[in-house]
C-alpha cells in the first residue's frame, strides 16, 4: 500500500531484500489475519442486525475495536515487511487512519441519510426517498434566507479586517505597555461564544437595564432594541462575532507587520513619502500575503458561525439572523428532521467547498498580480 | 530595535504639535479598544456580586454605588459561606467542569500526538500512497479545516448511537481531536520545517533509530511549538458548543452547554448567570494571559514567511 522513495540526499533507503523472508511472511500473515477478523466481525454484525442470525453484539462498538486492531496490524505489517521505510510510514498512519475513519465514512453515510425521509419523532423510521429532500430544499425560503445571511456575514469579515489592521498598526506603533494592550486585545478570543452571547448579548445589550442600551439612549436612540428588527439584529450578531474574532486577525497582521523590514520603510521616508503614502504604497502591498491568509482563515471560521446565533436569537426575529448551521441545528433539535437536515448540511458542504476553492484560486492570483 | 524605531517615529512626524496629536490619537484609540475588550468582562464579574436592584438601576462600580454581595456565587454554591455546605448546583457545575477539562485536554493531547507524528513524517519523508503524494496528503489533512461541524454532526449522532458513544466523553474527545487536528498539523509542520535536518542525520550516524531520533532529538526542540498547538487546541475545544449540544444529554455535558441551558430558563436571575459565565470563562482567561506568548506563536505559525 505505502511506497516510498527516499529523498536523494537525506535518507538512504534500506534495501527491502535485506529483510528475511520469514519476517515478511509474519507481517503478511498478521495483516491477513487482522483483515479477515475485521471483515468477519462486520459480516457477523450485519447478519445480526438484519436478524438473519442470532449471534452478534448489541452495538457496533466491537467493530470500532476491530478497526483499531486492524490499524495496529497494518502498522506492524509495514514495519515487518519494509523495515525502515515501514517505520517512516508509521509516522503518518495513525493520523491518516483516524481521519479517514472519522471523516470519509460519516460523510458518505451523511450523503445516504440526505436521501432518506427520516424523522426521529415519527414511528415509520428511515425510508429512502431519493431526491425529495433536494427538491424540498430548493423550495425552502428559510434555507435560502440562511444562505443569504451567510453572504452578509462573510462580507462583514472585510470590516473586521479593517478594524483588525488598525489595531495591529496601533500595537506596532512605538507605544508603552505594548504587552499589556496585546494581552487585553487578545482576551475576547479566549472567551467561549456561548458565555459571550450571555455576557454581551443578553445582559449588556438588554433592552431595559443593559449598559449598552442605556448608552444608546443617551446617544439619542430612543428605542435601543438590538435584536427585534431584522437589520439591527443582523448587525448586532455581526458585532458580537467580530468582537470575539477580531483578535485572531489582529495577531496575524501584527506578526506580519513585525516581520516587515525596517529598511523599506526607511527608504520610503527618505524619498519624502508621507505616512499616508507610505502606508498605501509600501506597508499595505507588503502585507498583502499575510492579509489574504488572515482573511481566508477568518472566512473559513465564519462559515461555521452558529453558537452565538443558537444561544442568543435562535435565528430570530423570523429567521432574520439565521446562519446555515444554526438553521440546520434547529431543524434537527426542534423538528427532529434528520433526513432533511442532513440534505441541507450536505448541500452547504458542497457550496462552501466550491466557494473556498474559488476563493483560494482568486486569492493566489490576486497576490501574484499585485506583487 | 527600540533606539532605531524611536528615531524613526520622531523623524517621521516633524513638528512637536503633530507628534503630540499623534500620541494622543494612538493612546486614545488603544484605551478605547481596551475598554471595549474589558468592559463586558468587568460587567460580568461585577454583576455576579449584585442584587436585583443594583442590576435594574445600572450600578457599575462596586463599593461606590453598590455594596457587593456573594449572591451569584451563593447560588452556585461557591461563596465563602456556602462552600462547605452541600450544594447540588455546585456538584452539577463541577461535573460539567470536569467534563470540559477531560474532553479538551484529552482531545488536545491526542491531536498533538498523532498530529505531530504526521507533521514530522510529512516534513521529513517522501510518501506515496497509491497516487497520493506528500502535497496531496497535507492538503487532505488541512482541508478538514473547512468542514463545518454541522456536516458531521448528524451522521455522528446516528453512528455514535450505533457504537454506544453518544453522550460519552470519549465520543466528544474523538470529534474534538478531528476538529483541531488540521490546526495542529499546520503548526507542527511549520515547527519541524525550522529544525535543521543535520541534527537528525547526526543522530542516525550515532546509531539512533528513526523513532529514537524523533523522540530524543527532535521532540525536545519542537516542544515550544507543541505547547503552542496544545494551548490553541485547548481554547477551541473548551469553547466548543455545537457538537456538545447535539451529542451529549446528561453524562457528558460540558460547561458551554450548561451555560446555554441556563440562559434560557432563568430570566432576570442575572447574578447567578453572571457567576456561571465568570466561572466558565475564568480558566481560559487565566491560561490565555499566562501563556499568551505560546498562543500568539500558535496563531502566527506559517502565516509569516
Amino acid at each position: 500500500m505505502a511506497e516510498q522513495t527516499s529523498t536523494a540526499n537525506a535518507w538512504p533507503a534500506n534495501p527491502a531484500d535485506l529483510i528475511p523472508a520469514g519476517r515478511k511472511r509474519l507481517g503478511w500473515g498478521l495483516l491477513a489475519a487482522a483483515t479477515l477478523g475485521l471483515l468477519a466481525i462486520i459480516v457477523v454484525q450485519i447478519l445480526y442486525k438484519t436478524e438473519m442470525s442470532t449471534v452478534g453484539f448489541d452495538t457496533w462498538r466491537p467493530v470500532v475495536y476491530a478497526y483499531i486492531l486492524w490499524g495496529a496490524a497494518l502498522g506492524a505489517w509495514q514495519v515487518l515487511t519494509r523495515g525502515e521505510d515501514g517505520q517512516r510510514a508509521l509516522f503518518l498512519l495513525p493520523a491518516l487512519l483516524f481521519t479517514i475513519a472519522m471523516v470519509i465514512f460519516p460523510t458518505l453515510f451523511g450523503f445516504y441519510i440526505a436521501l432518506t425521509d427520516w424523522n426521529l419523532s415519527s414511528f415509520t423510521g428511515r425510508r429512502f426517498n431519493g431526491l425529495d429532500n433536494f427538491w424540498q430544499m430548493l423550495a425552502d425560503p428559510y434555507y435560502r434566507n440562511a444562505l443569504l445571511n451567510m453572504v452578509l456575514y462573510v462580507l462583514a469579515v472585510l470590516v473586521e479586517y479593517v478594524v483588525a489592521f488598525g489595531l495591529a498598526l496601533l500595537l506596532n506603533a512605538q507605544i508603552r505597555a505594548r504587552k499589556f494592550f496585546r494581552v487585553v486585545f487578545l482576551l475576547p478570543l479566549m472567551l467561549s461564544p456561548v458565555a459571550v452571547s450571555w455576557m454581551v448579548g443578553k445582559s449588556l445589550m438588554e433592552y431595559r437595564f443593559g449598559p449598552a442600551a442605556t448608552l444608546a439612549r443617551h446617544l439619542g436612540w430612543d428605542n435601543p432594541a438590538f435584536f427585534s428588527d431584522p437589520i439591527t439584529a443582523r448587525i448586532s450578531i455581526m458585532m458580537l462575532d467580530a468582537w470575539t474574532f477580531i483578535p485572531f486577525m489582529m495577531i496575524m497582521l501584527l506578526a506580519g507587520l513585525q516581520a516587515m523590514s525596517r529598511e523599506v520603510l526607511e527608504a520610503a521616508r527618505v524619498d519624502g513619502a508621507t505616512a499616508w503614502q507610505t502606508f498605501w504604497q509600501v506597508t499595505f502591498p507588503l502585507m498583502l500575503p499575510v492579509s489574504v491568509t488572515a482573511v481566508i482563515l477568518r472566512i473559513i471560521f465564519k462559515l461555521k458561525l452558529a453558537d452565538i446565533i443558537i444561544t442568543l436569537t435562535s435565528g430570530g426575529p423570523g429567521g432574520a439572523t439565521d446562519s446555515v448551521s444554526s438553521f440546520i441545528y434547529r431543524e434537527y433539535r426542534d423538528r427532529s428532521n434528520v433526513g432533511y437536515g442532513t440534505m441541507l448540511a450536505m448541500a452547504y458542504l458542497i457550496i462552501i467547498v466550491v466557494f473556498v476553492t474559488w476563493l483560494l484560486k482568486v486569492a493566489s492570483r490576486f497576490v501574484r498580480n499585485v506583487n | 530595535m527600540s533606539v532605531q524605531t524611536t528615531d524613526y517615529t520622531v523623524s517621521e512626524i516633524r513638528s512637536p504639535a503633530a507628534f503630540i496629536t499623534s500620541r494622543v490619537f494612538i493612546y486614545g484609540a488603544l484605551v478605547f479598544w481596551a475598554f471595549v475588550c474589558l468592559f463586558p468582562i468587568y460587567w460580568t464579574i461585577t454583576t455576579s456580586f449584585k442584587s436585583a436592584v443594583d442590576v435594574t438601576q445600572g450600578h457599575l462600580i462596586p463599593f461606590v454605588d453598590f455594596t457587593p454581595d456573594w449572591k451569584g456565587w451563593r447560588s452556585l454554591g461557591l461563596s465563602p459561606d456556602s462552600i462547605f455546605q452541600t450544594s447540588t448546583v455546585r456538584d452539577e457545575f463541577f461535573k460539567r467542569f470536569m467534563n470540559s477539562v477531560i474532553t479538551s485536554v484529552g482531545a488536545s493531547a491526542l491531536a498533538i500526538i498523532i498530529g505531530s507524528l504526521a507533521a514530522y513524517g510529512l516534513v521529513r519523508y517522501r510518501y506515496k500512497f497509491a497516487w497520493f503524494r506528500n502535497e496531496d496528503i497535507s492538503f487532505f489533512f488541512l482541508s478538514q479545516l473547512i468542514l463545518p461541524p454541522v456536516v458531521l454532526a448528524l451522521p455522528f449522532l446516528v453512528l455514535y448511537r450505533e457504537v454506544a458513544l453518544l453522550d460519552t466523553r470519549i465520543g466528544l474527545v474523538l470529534l474534538y481531536t478531528l476538529m483541531v487536528l488540521p490546526i495542529v498539523i499546520w503548526i507542527m509542520r511549520d515547527q519541524f520545517n525550522s529544525i535543521p535536518v543535520e541534527l537528525e542525520e547526526a543522530a542516525l550516524v550515532d546509531g539512533l533509530s528513526i523513532w529514537g531520533a524523533f523522540f530524543r532529538i527532535v521532540m525536545p526542540i519542537a516542544l515550544p511549538g507543541m505547547v503552542a498547538a496544545f494551548i490553541l487546541a485547548m481554547v477551541l475545544c473548551w469553547n466548543e458548543y455545537f457538537f456538545a449540544a447535539l451529542l451529549t444529554s446528561t453524562d457528558a455535558k460540558t460547561i458551554p452547554v450548561m451555560v446555554a441551558s441556563q440562559t434560557g430558563s432563568q430570566g432576570i436571575n442575572w447574578w447567578s448567570m453572571a457567576a456561571l459565565a465568570t466561572a466558565a470563562i475564568a480558566p481560559l482567561a487565566i491560561i490565555g494571559i499566562a501563556l499568551e506568548r505560546y498562543l500568539i506563536m500558535g496563531m502566527t505559525a506559517g502565516s509569516v514567511k
